[in-house]
């Protein structure tokens, strides 16, 4: 329908990168480089039409919001904190899995002491941490945090942390332990309203094939 | 401390002389083509009480209103977040009209918070509806004339996207659905999130067919979806197959006006899905990520202003338009402009009053103004030839 041909994929290095390309691959696929060695945020494929681009995990849905990437690869865990407004989200391709959970101290308590009012919950998800335990009526003081979430409840920071947990390893280096599951997550498959309705055989085509992918992985 | 007087808030702009101009004259364009296609100007107000403003609409549009007290009434009043609602009201309760009512409006509307297009927390809001007419005719009409103001804004090669919001939600009558699990499901639907959608089906043991439909409905987008649909659909309720029977006669009558239209089909696109009631619309240009105008049938609204009638319409942001018009801002080849001397000579003023009325722009020279003809766009200048005032060219300054 539409005469562009073109297509915009938005990755982000590291994991989700490296396990998107089998699939990719799968897909008839295949990057020029290797994100990691290159420093270029703009990768060709064997598509001429086909480029990706290479941009922090928690833009991926920003840019395919926007129309700037027609497609995207991002972590449930992003989406839940973007809000995932304006985008679909049509295919689960189960990559990249780990869980969101809430760890602290062996010893912590899950529920403030009567006399201690709201627990302190140190978290990149905000969104997510909140929602979790506001549904277990539960008011907290939230605080947000780009990295290292172990260390608040060890300084004494936070009561708690809300955080992925893939192996457990880093919680366990750090004395911690994860206390409640909130979610579990995997990456997932945005597209773009606009590109889903300008450029449908294109887009609806290569979810297809990724879908194909998925099943067979 | 005052360093940044200048600035303004977030998503509120200015519109500068060479956009401002070009914004006028789209505004003009596409009043006149409304009222040349018999769409009635209507100005509601700007402000207005909240419960009024809010009738019919969803938790979206509260969201969106800034709301202040009236000091007065002690009422709530609202800025209009969108006109639509009050357009209505001008049908039903002022109008009350028997016939058809054709009403187009403009005027700047206020949100609370940005939402895509541009980023704008104040859109210039224009629209068309029709009133007391139900049918795909006026479905059509609709459509035609928001492809016409595209098009009369510059914005080459616009992608329709249609779907009717009866098909949802006779389904979900059909599968008899809490509200929750309902909230959950049109969430799913709405990121066209199939997986989750399959899981809460499952979880909430709709009847296999009709859980089959609902999970068909992320399926169905494209150009063929109508035809798809009717398999996917057949043990459907009887409203859902009016509804999808309706959809088609739209696309039908549609592909007669505009047989070079692309049309994207999708059945589970529900944009405004609280108060529509029928064929819901938008329109996407190639190159942008966002719509760039919706619509669809709203009948009822005007029932809490004292009369239910058949309604349909679209709107788009002016300002919006503008942005992707592919035409320059000052394609329009229009003569530089005309130097006149401070002079009350009544022979000059009659020379400036004919310019002037034949379109030209002329400016009168203010004794001592800084820098040349050239820097005020001015390539020619009334000069007195042999005791007349006559048109000399800018060579000759």
């Amino acid at each position: 329908m539409s005469n562009d041909p073109r297509l915009t994929i938005a990755l982000s290095k590291g994991r989700i990168f490296e396990q998107t390309l089998p699939l990719l691959e799968a897909a008839g696929l295949r990057a020029s480089e290797d994100p990691e060695t290159s420093r270029k945020l703009i990768l060709d494929t064997n598509d001429p039409n086909v480029k990706l681009v290479i941009i922090r995990a928690s833009d991926v849905p920003t840019y395919v919001q926007y129309g700037a990437a027609d497609l995207g690869v991002a972590g449930k865990d992003v989406l839940l904190e973007h809000g995932g407004e304006g985008l679909y989200e049509p295919l689960d391709l189960r990559i990249a899995r780990c869980r969101l959970m809430v760890a602290g101290r062996p010893d912590a308590a899950l529920v403030p002491p009567p006399a201690r009012g709201r627990l302190r919950i140190a978290t990149k998800y905000v969104r997510s941490a909140e929602r979790h335990f506001a549904a277990k009526g539960q008011q907290v003081e939230i605080i947000k945090l780009y990295g290292s979430m172990e260390l608040a409840p060890l300084v004494g920071l936070s009561d708690l942390i809300v955080d992925l947990v893939e192996s457990g390893n880093t919680l366990k280096a750090n004395g911690l332990v994860p206390l409640e599951h909130i979610g579990d997550i995997s990456s997932r498959l945005i597209v773009n309203k606009a590109s889903w309705k300008m450029k449908h055989e294109r887009v609806a085509g290569l979810v297809e094939a990724l879908r194909g992918a998925v099943a067979s992985a | 401390m005052n360093d940044e007087r200048w600035l303004l808030p977030t998503g509120i702009e200015e519109v500068l002389p060479a956009r401002a101009a070009e914004l006028e004259r789209l505004r003009r364009c596409l009043l006149d083509l409304y009222q040349r296609w018999g769409y009635e100007l209507v100005i509601p107000p700007f402000i207005d009480y909240l419960d009024s403003l809010l009738t019919g609409t969803g938790r979206d549009l509260d969201l969106q209103t800034f709301k202040l007290t009236d000091q007065l009434s002690g009422r709530m009043l609202g800025v209009r977040a969108d006109m639509t609602p009050q357009v209505a009201r001008i049908d039903a309760h002022h109008l009350r009209r028997e016939i058809s009512t054709r009403l187009c409006y403009l005027g700047t509307v206020l949100h609370t918070r940005t939402d895509g297009f541009a980023g704008t927390r104040s859109p210039l809001q224009i629209g068309a509806e029709i009133y007391g007419h139900d049918g795909p005719a006026s479905d059509v009409e609709v459509l035609r004339l928001l492809v016409r103001t595209l098009e009369t804004a510059g914005i080459e090669s616009p992608h329709l996207d249609l779907g009717h919001v009866g098909i949802y939600r006779g389904l979900i009558q059909q599968a008899g659905l809490t509200r929750a699990d309902e909230l959950r499901l049109f969430d799913a639907l709405q990121r066209k999130a199939s997986a989750e959608i399959e899981a809460i089906i499952a979880e909430t043991g709709v009847a296999g067919p009709v859980g089959g439909m609902l999970l068909s409905l992320v399926e169905l987008n494209g150009e063929d979806a109508l035809t798809r649909a009717s398999s996917a659909l057949r043990a459907a309720d009887p409203q859902v197959l009016k509804a999808l029977e309706r959809l088609k006669a739209v696309a039908e009558e549609l592909s007669h006006w505009l047989p070079g239209l692309p049309v994207h089909f999708d059945l589970a696109e529900l944009r405004g899905y609280t108060y529509k009631t029928g064929v819901v619309f938008a329109a996407f240009a190639p190159g942008w990520g966002l719509e760039i105008a919706r619509g669809g049938r709203y009948d009822d609204i005007g029932q809490v202003f004292g009369r239910a009638r058949p309604a349909v319409g679209f709107s788009a942001d002016l300002k919006g338009l503008i942005a992707l018009s592919a035409r320059a801002a000052d394609d329009e080849a229009r003569p530089g402009a005309v130097l006149v001397p401070w002079d009350p000579d009544p022979a000059l003023q009659r020379a400036v009053e004919h310019l002037r009325a034949q379109g030209r722009q002329v400016l009168h020279e203010l004794p001592g103004q800084r820098g040349t003809p050239r820097d005020y766009n001015c390539c020619e200048r009334l000069a007195q030839v042999d005791g007349v005032w006559q048109l000399v060219p800018d060579e000759a300054l």
